[in-house]
């Protein structure tokens, strides 16, 4: 993967930004809200899993 | 950053760090099958289910249910009558030999025909018991619970000091950068690194309210103490309430006040949650949010009528909130799981930032030369 993300704080602020809004919107409504939350939060633990578990191509 | 404050935030991360791992460990463990309660409950048998019925078969009278449930334990009193929204079937009872019996009883009725259900097993069952304690109280009560809840202020400290910590050490790596040909520290560093920040909005937040939730006594016994016990000033030495009213009035009156609003739980005079004089019923609303922000009602237990529909103070307000921010059982079984996902991430960050101050002995002789620049300064 490129350096899709430049400055340091880029993707940390994104994860955040993803996380708050995962957590906020499941707790005001049901249906389209639990989905939004799931899919943020999902996106913060995919980020995770994918950088945390990959391993360098073999070279 | 200059080489002096890296070594100052360095020392506070590795201090409140080390000081609450071990706890934050057995919190990050016994929360996780907390997540699956329900589910767990339901595997091992534990869990009663109320017969089924079509739709339309008609609720008993609620003082029948509340009949049927003291029959059962003679002598005992109620101390508090309650109806899970999911379980509408159902009405669980919890009597004990005084309003505040800690031994108490928990019941289940059937809400339809006043039955008694099998006497479901206290607080889920021996394993699950366990674990609720090791997490909230260590078996400690009070003192246990704010025990817990300085460890979770010591762990906010640490991801804020690991979060200061985060430039310093990634600044010349791409995001996500796991360097696996390096030796295992800088690997488990990288790790670390990475699963911090990836966590870093959950795990502070999940931290903050469960520090709320250890003051949850507290702040209920500041409320009963200032607001209620002025709200209720004119009953103050009057004799205690022997005669309880017409449970059925009770709810009809409450939720006459509280129209749209339905009953979760009732709490009897002279328990926890009640005054001597007066019933508090609890009436929740619809969405995630006002289902959690629970209204109290107050009833008069001589003459069954409501003295006041109550707005719960600020500081109970973010307690109410800061539950299912702690729980993480708002969102159905998608943000069950990820809870549990981002759970077992902490648990990895506990782990690696155990290894990694465990290794730090081997000190600069073992550490390759871009970890000791790494550390030292950046």
């Amino acid at each position: 993967m490129m350096r899709v993300f430049g400055p340091v704080w880029t993707a940390p602020v994104l994860l955040g930004v993803l996380t708050g809004v995962g957590l906020v919107s499941a707790l005001l409504g049901d249906g389209v809200w639990d989905a939004l939350s799931a899919v943020s939060l999902g996106v913060v633990v995919a980020v995770g899993g994918w950088y945390g578990l990959r391993r360098p191509a073999a070279r | 950053m200059t080489p002096k404050n890296v070594r100052r935030w360095s020392w506070i991360h590795k201090w409140s760090s080390l000081v609450s791992t071990v706890f934050m460990l057995l919190l990050c463990l016994t929360g996780l099958p907390l997540i699956y309660h329900h589910e767990i409950i339901h595997a091992l048998g534990n869990e009663v289910e109320a017969p089924a019925m079509p739709a339309s078969t008609p609720r008993a009278d609620i003082d029948r249910v509340v009949a049927a449930g003291m029959a059962a334990y003679p002598g005992k009193v109620m101390m508090y009558l309650s109806q899970d929204q999911d379980e509408p079937d159902m009405w669980a009872m919890t009597l004990g030999d005084t309003p505040r019996d800690k031994n108490y009883k928990p019941l289940l009725v059937d809400a339809r025909t006043a039955q008694l259900l099998p006497e479901p097993p206290v607080e889920g069952g021996p394993f699950m018991s366990m674990m609720f304690h090791l997490h909230v109280d260590l078996y400690a009560g009070l003192w246990g619970k704010l025990f817990l809840g300085f460890m979770g202020l010591l762990l906010i400290v640490a991801v804020v000091s690991g979060v200061v910590l985060y430039a310093p050490f990634t600044r010349k790596l791409a995001f996500g950068t796991v360097r696996h040909e390096r030796s295992r520290r800088v690997r488990w560093l990288d790790l670390h690194n990475l699963l911090g920040i990836v966590t870093l909005v959950w795990l502070l937040v999940v931290g903050a309210t469960g520090v709320i939730n250890t003051w949850a006594d507290l702040l209920l016994k500041v409320w009963q103490k200032t607001e209620l016990a002025a709200m209720t000033a004119p009953y103050a030495g009057l004799p205690p309430v022997t005669r309880l009213g017409s449970m059925t009035q009770v709810i009809a009156a409450a939720e006459k006040t509280e129209p749209g609003m339905r009953v979760r739980y009732v709490a009897f005079p002279g328990t926890k949650f009640a005054t001597p004089h007066h019933y508090i019923v609890f009436m929740q609303g619809t969405t995630p949010l006002t289902a959690r922000l629970q209204k109290p009602v107050l009833v008069d237990a001589q003459t069954d009528q409501v003295v006041a529909s109550v707005d719960l103070p600020w500081y109970m307000v973010a307690l109410r909130v800061s539950q299912p921010l702690h729980f993480g059982d708002y969102g159905g079984q998608a943000l069950k799981l990820l809870w549990a996902l981002l759970d077992i991430a902490t648990i990895v960050v506990l782990v690696t930032g155990l290894y990694l101050w465990l290794k730090r002995g081997k000190a600069a002789a073992a550490k390759p030369a871009e970890v000791r620049a790494e550390e030292a300064a950046v």
